[in-house]
């Protein structure tokens, strides 16, 4: 049996998944809301990013199942006695990985490459000693003959394309049928699209999963790491950094932000008080003061982080906090603005003319009033924190070394490019990742922008 | 703290006293009761090392530097990279802007903004690796990092400038098209377009005045902070400026240094925000100072 690990950074990002599940649901039920949704997904560009999030944040679910492997048992051990699990954490994505997380290599290894990167000492059949690139043990070792090198190459991704093809036409095909037997007319969302992205997703990910059996289709790290495994694992990092960071700010800000332009007078000088004091301190300085003192947090109580990834768990969860509670000032300074404005209106006036309670006012007629800045600012700060991370792991108050980030691929790759020839790939698979979120996100962000903000709305 | 200074070996009890009383770390934090009079509040670490900072005193680094003379010392190079990339950013966004709203609905306006959504969307980290591959390295035109002081800094600066400017240029350029396009909707633009004025007078004499006064406003509050450095570039291209002094401090944890960072941080943004507020009146005549 295998021993299931439920670390912190697990249960907030299923947590969030239900929150949010529970949002779509309440904002169904709500006429003005779902008429803004539906600008958003009538928008080809907003279902595509919408799409391309969502294969994300799955990415990342999966990868937030983590478990122990027994480890095999001994000989004269009953099956009775207790198991030992390995001290290894894996997760369930660990297991569709499977080929590119095995089959490392000794050092670095270009894309598709047969041969090592480095020469190394090696040993004629007649005994002499000479130097040149070993073949390397796993990339391309099926291979009977070199010349077949870049035709295997081509065959293998046409057989890969097809197969991707055909898994991804038939969820389509099955979605398609429904759609028509439901007879539904004012479908408004371009299904086209959505299918279109999601077969190129799915044909992609079949790709990597079956070339990959075979070579390592973005080259080994230094110690011999598939780099495409590493950046995938890295998904799951910086999806959680976008989500609960922008989660802790969202609170402060709200309660701050509202309270401060609806009650005015000491309470709105103390938040603004707040808030200035906070942003005029540097915010580099201010996060590399809070991981110091999380690092010695951490050594002082060495027994409660026996694993590894408990550690760089509490340390990314507290990286998250930290981020999230320096970075809530902008919201809250909008919030605040527009809350002073709306709480003028003549309805609010009317409300409260009407007896009706603070509580009362604020949550039926100022909240629903600033919802869209609250959106547009969710989706915004989550790529600036996908962003933020790369620096912070640059400057070494980042995520934990041993946990899989495009900061800490960064990191190393600035020592690989300055070798000679340059190790560019292990870069290049980072950017490439971490582009397409936060890509995917800022079109979102334009989107849900469009669709919400007064100013720029059309019709409603 | 003293341990990380001194090293891990051959370290006794007494050494760490004494390293700490030279420094002033062994008295108490708030209140020292062994003292009378004022000396109750004024002989401790938070009045040594917090209140003198606010006579722009700064003492010395734990390493026993001046703070005020490197200061003195590695502003310059912060400035040399910092102004010429913030002017020159600000121009190239303001004309990308103004072109972009020139041709309004077309396919280069869509063009141009998927551009800016693009370049946007890139970490600043990767603008300077690429940068530093592809300019220094693989072409050879500018050194990779280093600094000289004098005109022979130019080569060590100018490709910082160049890829701080292309990395500002996607959020810039956006955000200033957005205060444009608000000013191109307002009654005087349609006047003057009612009178006959040609486009190109309109762009340059009615609608770039006006669309100024957002921008500067929003400008001022930054450049006090221009004299903190940048610390990505700085470190990234080895400028010994105020930056990569604050990294360098972050690294060593000399708390004497990042102490004083963090207060002129803070006091040049509280200048920032109040020639904020006086830009407010002198750019734009109807808002008064009451």
């Amino acid at each position: 049996m295998i021993l299931p690990v439920v670390l912190w950074s697990d249960i907030l990002i299923f947590a969030l998944a239900i929150a949010v599940g529970l949002f779509v649901w309440q904002v169904r039920k709500n006429p003005l809301a779902k008429a803004r949704w539906r600008t958003v997904f009538e928008n080809k560009v907003g279902v595509t990013s919408f799409v391309i999030i969502l294969f994300y944040v799955l990415i990342s679910l999966v990868d937030s199942l983590h478990f122990r492997e027994p480890l095999p048992q001994l000989e004269g051990e009953n099956a009775s006695d207790k198991v030992a699990y390995s001290s290894e954490v894996k997760s369930v994505l660990d297991l569709v990985l499977v080929n590119l997380e095995e089959g490392a290599e000794t050092t670095y290894s270009a894309p598709f490459a047969l041969y090592s990167f480095a020469k190394e000492n090696m040993t004629a059949e007649d005994g002499t000693v000479y130097r040149d690139f070993p073949r390397l043990e796993n990339g391309g070792s099926h291979l009977a003959d070199e010349a077949d090198h870049l035709w295997d190459i081509f065959g293998k991704s046409i057989q890969a394309i097809l197969v991707g093809l055909i898994i991804g036409f038939i969820p389509v095909a099955l979605h398609m049928w429904l759609r028509k037997r439901a007879g539904n007319t004012e479908d408004y969302i371009p299904w086209n699209v959505a299918y279109g992205t999601f077969i190129a997703l799915v044909v992609i990910s079949t790709w990597i999963l079956m070339v990959s059996e075979y070579y390592h289709i973005l080259g080994t790290d230094k110690v011999g790491q598939d780099v495409l495994y590493q950046s995938i694992k890295a998904i799951r990092t910086g999806v959680l950094i976008g989500t609960l960071a922008t989660l802790v700010t969202l609170p402060i800000a709200i309660v701050l932000g509202i309270s401060a332009g609806y009650f005015k007078g000491w309470v709105d000088d103390t938040v603004q008080f707040i808030y200035t004091t906070l942003s005029s301190i540097p915010g580099i300085l201010l996060i590399a003061a809070s991981v110091l003192l999380i690092d010695v947090y951490i050594e002082t109580n060495p027994e409660a982080f026996n694993l590894t990834i408990l550690r760089s768990d509490f340390k990314f969860i507290a990286l998250c906090a930290i981020l999230g509670l320096i970075s809530w000032t902008t919201l809250c300074r909008l919030l605040r603005a527009e809350t002073l404005k709306v709480s003028q209106l003549d309805y609010v006036q009317a409300a409260h003319a009407f007896g009706v309670s603070h509580s009362g006012v604020i949550r039926k007629h100022i909240l629903p009033n600033v919802t869209h800045i609250i959106l547009i600012s969710v989706v915004l700060d989550f790529s600036a924190f996908v962003l933020a991370e790369a620096v912070l792991s640059y400057i070494g108050v980042g995520v934990d070394p041993n946990m899989h980030s495009w900061g800490n691929m960064i990191n190393a790759a600035r020592s690989e490019l300055s070798r000679d020839p340059s190790v560019w790939w292990s870069v290049t698979s980072a950017f490439i990742l971490m582009f397409t979120l936060v890509l995917a996100a800022n079109l979102f962000s334009d989107e849900v922008r469009n669709a919400f903000d007064p100013r720029t709305a059309k019709g409603n | 703290m003293a341990r990380v200074h001194l090293g891990d070996k051959h370290v006794t009890q007494e050494d760490i006293d004494n390293w700490k009383s030279q420094r002033g770390y062994d008295k108490p934090l708030f209140v020292n009761s062994e003292r009378s009079g004022l000396d109750v509040v004024t002989d401790t670490i938070f009045f040594d090392k917090s209140i003198r900072l606010l006579a722009f005193d700064f003492g010395k680094s734990d390493e026993g530097r001046s703070i005020a003379n490197d200061i003195e010392e590695r502003m310059w190079p912060s400035l040399a990279l910092q102004i010429p990339t913030f002017i020159i950013g600000i121009m190239v966004n303001i004309c990308f802007a103004l072109i972009i709203v020139m041709f309004r609905a077309s396919l280069f306006e869509f063009a141009a903004l998927t551009l800016c959504v693009g370049m946007l969307s890139i970490s600043a980290v990767f603008y300077i690796i690429g940068g530093q591959f592809f300019f220094s390295k693989l072409w050879n035109l500018v050194p990779i990092s280093g600094y000289l002081t004098g005109w022979d800094a130019i080569q060590f600066l100018i490709l910082p400038i160049i890829i701080g400017v292309i990395a500002g240029v996607g959020a810039g350029t956006r955000l200033y098209r957005t205060i444009f396009i608000e000013e191109a909707s307002k009654d005087y633009m349609r006047t003057a377009r009612a009178k006959g004025v040609s486009e190109l007078n309109i762009l340059f004499k009615h609608l770039l005045p006006n669309g100024m006064i957002p921008i500067l406003t929003s400008v001022v509050v930054v450049i006090p902070t221009l004299f903190m450095g940048s610390l990505l570039m700085e470190s990234f291209f080895g400028i010994p400026g105020l930056g990569s002094y604050t990294l360098d401090a972050i690294q060593a944890q000399d708390f004497a240094i990042v102490r004083s960072m963090v207060f002129l941080g803070a006091v040049l943004y509280i200048i920032g925000l109040l020639l904020t507020d006086i830009s407010y009146t002198l750019v734009d005549p109807r808002v008064k100072l009451s």
